[in-house]
């Protein structure tokens, strides 16, 4: 199935992109796609992103479906 | 059908001093007309005298405003729980406690009174509200000048710092000359100018676990505007304990956060980010950069939800989380829900008071030394004395454009592992960035591919300047 993904903050920075269409096998979680996201180099990012689907805030382990829109939201602490 | 009404403690004093009592009816206003009838004290405190609930007493069934489902006619079923709270405005929802306003005033908020969602009785709401910004930085400064211009009463103002020039970019409470100043104080200053009718509150220190309830509980609601995560997670845990609303805003290079958290019913920072994220993970502005408007937009839409939870209008930014990107220009609104798992605001919670944030968030206390690294004195002298060293800069290519130590070598310490081999590991090599952080990865990298006269300078290319080369920009 196909899916969107959208990258913020340092993580977009760190990727050099904000967006990406992905083809993942179905029942894919937004865990699992970050993981592939992000290979070894940006592991450390595993346990600090928060993730949305289609402007939901979610837990990681929720199956996603074909179309869906995945936010990978690393924390920001500017002020 | 029996459901149980809690009571503010505010109101106790004319309900028996009861907490919570059991009531019978269909609907919300069936058994707040019960508990009136019992209490008749409590009327005036409740409804105006047209009998329409005071606007600052919000009623949630269970954990829902009533606004949000059919007002006073929301129906109730057994088991149900009815919560009075008093809005933030002032603190204890006893009617008539309203400052008025002076005739200077009325002019001065001409614009706001000829509203009809906000009317005198929103002015003195404003007025009689206490607001605490923590960070009188990029955010808190346009927080702080629009919430002053605006009416609110009391701000209190929390920061330990001094004006740097790197600051005036965007931290628009200071100017030119307020650099090497205490910011408190220019802050106080700028706010002051700009509505004299302002309390201003000073709280010159850094926030700790020692010290933040007892600042926090003199305010109704409180801004966080810092910028590291230990302070985060303070503000956040003490605002859910002292159950103050938190006003977040947050930014990073071109982009920001907003959302209230800590709001009844709603979400709290640990909701969205339960575990703080590896240290040095996340750059801060001094070391991502940040575009110098950008905290404008933050804090000012931070502001303006200061300004409607304290008038009770408009929906609230509670249990939303508002994303701000600059460069596409773009608003999205994520959907935020209360984790009931949570372990400060959650049905169960296991924190009950504060903890050590520093430790929380994996900051050591001290920085590990590097015994082999190099002060800019000493990196002076060997060249002086004309020994042969390869300095390699670590920074970006856009930095080394600001300022470089002349005769270096400039390879980005992202770059640094797939052109390794440009490098000689027999030659005595210095490494160095801005401050010495990169070039301190830089030098370990390096060691660990068999590079044995690697040192780090200590203190980057800002202590040379300071303490080598007074001709070398800083940045």
């Amino acid at each position: 199935m196909k899916i969107r993904v959208l990258y913020f903050a340092s993580l977009r920075e760190k990727l050099g992109r904000a967006a990406d269409d992905l083809e993942v096998p179905a029942g894919a979680t937004p865990r699992a796609v970050l993981d592939q996201v992000l290979g070894e180099k940006l592991a450390q990012y595993r346990a600090a992103v928060a993730f949305s689907v289609n402007h939901e805030y979610t837990p990681g382990d929720r199956p996603l479906s074909d179309g869906d829109e995945v936010a990978f939201l690393p924390p920001v602490s500017g002020g | 059908m029996s459901v149980r009404i809690l009571i503010p403690t505010p109101l106790r004093a004319y309900a028996a001093q009861q907490a919570s009592l059991q009531a019978i009816g269909p609907d919300v206003r069936a058994v707040l007309g019960e508990l009136t009838a019992k209490y008749p004290a409590l009327q005036k405190h409740l409804f105006d005298d047209s009998g329409k609930l005071r606007s600052y007493v919000n009623i949630y069934k269970n954990e829902e405003d009533i606004r949000y489902l059919q007002g006073q006619g929301t129906a109730l079923a057994a088991g149900d729980t009815v919560s009075i709270v008093p809005s933030v405005a002032g603190g204890s929802g006893v009617a008539e406690e309203l400052p008025k306003l002076s005739k200077e005033e009325i002019r001065r908020y001409s614009r706001h009174l000829i509203m009809p969602e906000v009317t005198l009785e929103g002015q003195r709401k404003l007025k009689a509200a206490r607001v605490l910004l923590v960070g009188t930085g990029g955010l808190g400064s346009p927080a702080a000048l629009y919430l002053a211009a605006a009416g609110v009463g009391t701000l209190g103002l929390v920061d330990f710092d001094v004006v740097d020039e790197s600051n005036l970019q965007r931290q628009i409470l200071h100017g030119t000359g307020d650099v090497g100043r205490r910011k408190v104080l220019s802050a106080k200053d700028s706010v002051l100018s700009v509505n004299p009718h302002v309390n201003v509150v000073l709280h010159e220190v850094r926030l700790t676990s020692e010290n933040a309830l007892e600042i926090l509980k003199d305010y109704d609601i409180v801004a966080d505007g810092t910028d590291n995560f230990p302070t985060r997670y303070l503000v956040n845990d003490a605002c859910v304990l002292l159950g103050k609303p938190n006003v977040y805003g947050s930014i990073f290079r071109f982009e920001g956060q907003a959302s209230i958290f800590g709001a009844p019913g709603g979400p709290c920072y640990r909701c969205l980010y339960p575990e703080p994220p590896p240290p040095g993970l996340v750059p801060s502005c001094a070391e991502g950069g940040v575009l110098g408007v950008l905290p404008g937009m933050i804090g000012i839409l931070q502001a303006t939800e200061v300004v409607k939870l304290i008038m009770g209008i408009g929906e609230p930014l509670v249990g939303r989380l508002l994303l701000y990107d600059a460069l596409g220009m773009t608003f999205r609104t994520l959907k935020l829900r209360r984790n009931p798992e949570c372990p400060v605001c959650g049905d169960h919670p296991s924190i009950k008071e504060l903890v050590d944030y520093e430790a929380f968030c994996g900051i050591a206390d001290e920085p590990e030394e590097d015994e082999t690294a190099l002060t800019a004195v000493e990196l002076k002298a060997r060249l002086d004395k004309g020994e042969k060293l390869v300095l390699l800069d670590v920074r970006e290519p856009h930095e080394a454009a600001i300022a470089r130590i002349e005769g270096s070598r400039l390879i980005p310490l992202n770059d640094l592992p797939g052109r390794v081999s440009e490098l000689d590991s027999t030659d005595s090599i210095v490494a160095y960035c801005h401050h010495g952080l990169r070039s301190a990865s830089a030098t370990a990298f390096l060691r660990s591919a068999g590079f044995r006269k690697v040192q780090n300078l200590s203190g980057g290319i800002d202590h040379w300047a300071v303490q080598v080369d007074p001709n070398l920009a800083r940045y």
